[in-house]
């Protein structure tokens, strides 16, 4: 079971929401089907995203994956901890692999995505 | 309305077993392979310093018999397979006749009238091809033997040491690029010391109805020293941190030896005509057009096969390859540029997205293993 209190996306990431701040990062099974990664880039401070915009890029060995925004916002902080460990997205993709901290331009946007138990439905169905 | 055509996609005799280990399994070169079994990270670093054991019962194996089998090689091949010692190997190439690269192969002597040349997965029926054409005016038969050979390497630092207790063959006798018939765990085998990694290590031709037996005895073996078995994503970090050339990134039908800086291989000295001689001559005398580098991007971000390379506003040339360097921790890749920017040491931009990323020009290869 993935975590309850968080908000999902179709491509895998997810979204906490704290009054209207939003956290964002990929989920443990996207960390899988990734293997190893070595290489995140996440936008600049201030830049605002809209929902489902491409604000990054996670890079494995292999492969070179777009990150998608669960929710629309002004770029508020970005994971700095991630340029010099980027297998922290691997190791705690729910806490230190966090990406970046939004804020949070309209919380009806959420309803667009899928809760834990939605989310589960999809991995387990591949 | 829409139909599908399957195209035959091979298994090797370890489908199975891949599946049971829990590799992740990828079409490549028309073999359904395992890209990794777990971390490729951990898998790149368990073949530099200890073991990794790979399948490349992919891989193409065409021998080549006859009292003319060494002079129609030379005429087929860039190299002088003639000039090689029975049980010796050497790095070739198979080209067209503009010089354009077909595949890159190993040539083995196994005797003094038969050869094995092994070719890539993908290649193997063209070069099998070609080789039945080009030998057609000789006395030497081509026999594929692709699907019937398994190939497993065992490579790193601690190879020796796994394979030599269950082999016949004496491997301390056995030096880098030669090959020994024997038996490894009581089933036939030929040992190479021969890879793709830039370790010591060793590949063994058996029979495909062995090679399941042969893959559980050898991974015990690996496992107890320490070792993983490794899949193709470590296999091509591994040969890219070597300098070594991957078909259909460094080499095409539209790339010369001597523009990857395989000059050396092509023996243009070798008497008697070859396929692709004059073409080689020219390219030889008036220097390549580009020339493959190795780069080591100094800013962020990570260069991939296709991403441009400028020089200034000039657009110099392309990556071929690029990875994070499990090794070195930094991002390396190989291009080709023109070759008045190929001296080590010229500042480059790579392409990467968006933004134009600094990256230095370096000889290859990035690492060597200690002698």
């Amino acid at each position: 079971m993935v975590p309850t209190d968080l908000h999902y996306t179709k491509d895998h990431e997810w979204v906490r929401v704290d009054g209207d701040e939003a956290t964002v990062g990929i989920t443990a099974y996207a960390t899988e089907q990734l293997g190893d990664i070595v290489f995140v880039e996440l936008p600049d401070v201030g830049r605002s995203l809209d929902q489902f915009a491409t604000f990054g890029v996670v890079e494995s060995v292999k492969a070179v994956s777009d990150l998608f925004a669960p929710v629309g916002g002004e770029v508020l902080e970005t994971n700095a901890a991630l340029t010099g460990q980027p297998e922290l997205v691997n190791s705690e993709p729910y806490e230190g692999g966090w990406m970046v901290r939004l804020r949070l331009a309209d919380a009806a946007q959420l309803d667009e995505l899928l809760d834990a138990t939605a989310y589960d439905a999809l991995i387990a169905a591949g | 309305m829409t139909e599908t055509i399957e195209p035959t996609v091979h298994l090797t005799p370890l489908t199975e077993i891949h599946r049971e280990l829990g590799a992740r399994l990828i079409e490549f070169g028309g073999w359904l392979m395992p890209v990794q079994y777990g971390s490729i990270l951990e898998e790149h670093r368990a073949v530099r310093e200890r073991v990794g054991l790979f399948d490349l019962s992919h891989m193409g194996e065409l021998h080549v018999e006859g009292p003319d089998a060494g002079a129609a090689l030379a005429a087929a091949l860039i190299t002088n397979p003639p000039s090689l010692a029975v049980g010796r190997a050497h790095y070739s190439m198979i080209c067209v006749p503009d010089g354009g690269i077909i595949d890159d192969l190993i040539v083995y002597r196994l005797a003094e009238s038969r050869f094995l040349v092994v070719a890539n997965a993908g290649n193997a029926a063209t070069v099998s091809d070609t080789l039945a054409e080009r030998l057609e005016r000789y006395k030497a038969v081509l026999d594929d033997r692709s699907l019937a050979t398994g190939l497993l390497a065992i490579q790193g630092p601690l190879s020796a040491g796994v394979l030599g207790p269950l082999t016949d063959v004496d491997l301390s006798a056995l030096r880098y690029y030669a090959i020994a018939e024997g038996a490894v765990a009581g089933i036939p085998a030929m040992v190479a010391r021969t890879g793709y990694t830039g370790e010591d290590g060793f590949e063994v031709f058996i029979d495909t109805s062995r090679t399941a037996e042969l893959w559980a005895i050898l991974l015990a073996g690996v496992r107890s020293a320490g070792g993983l078995p490794v899949g193709l994503g470590a296999r091509d970090t591994l040969r890219l941190e070597a300098g070594m050339p991957l078909y259909g990134n460094e080499l095409d039908l539209d790339t010369t030896p001597y523009e990857a800086g395989l000059g050396r291989v092509v023996k243009l000295d070798k008497p008697g005509d070859f396929v692709g001689r004059a073409a080689l001559e020219k390219v030889a005398r008036d220097g390549p057009a580009r020339k493959l580098v190795g780069l080591i991007v100094e800013g962020r971000g990570i260069a991939r096969h296709g991403h441009p390379v400028w020089v200034g506003d000039r657009r110099t040339g392309v990556v071929t390859s690029g990875t994070q360097s499990p090794t070195l921790g930094v991002p390396i890749a190989m291009a080709y540029v023109a070759p008045g920017d190929a001296e080590p040491g010229t500042v480059v931009d790579v392409e990467i997205r968006a933004a134009r990323v600094p990256a230095r020009v370096v000889a290859l290869p990035f690492y060597r293993r200690q002698a």
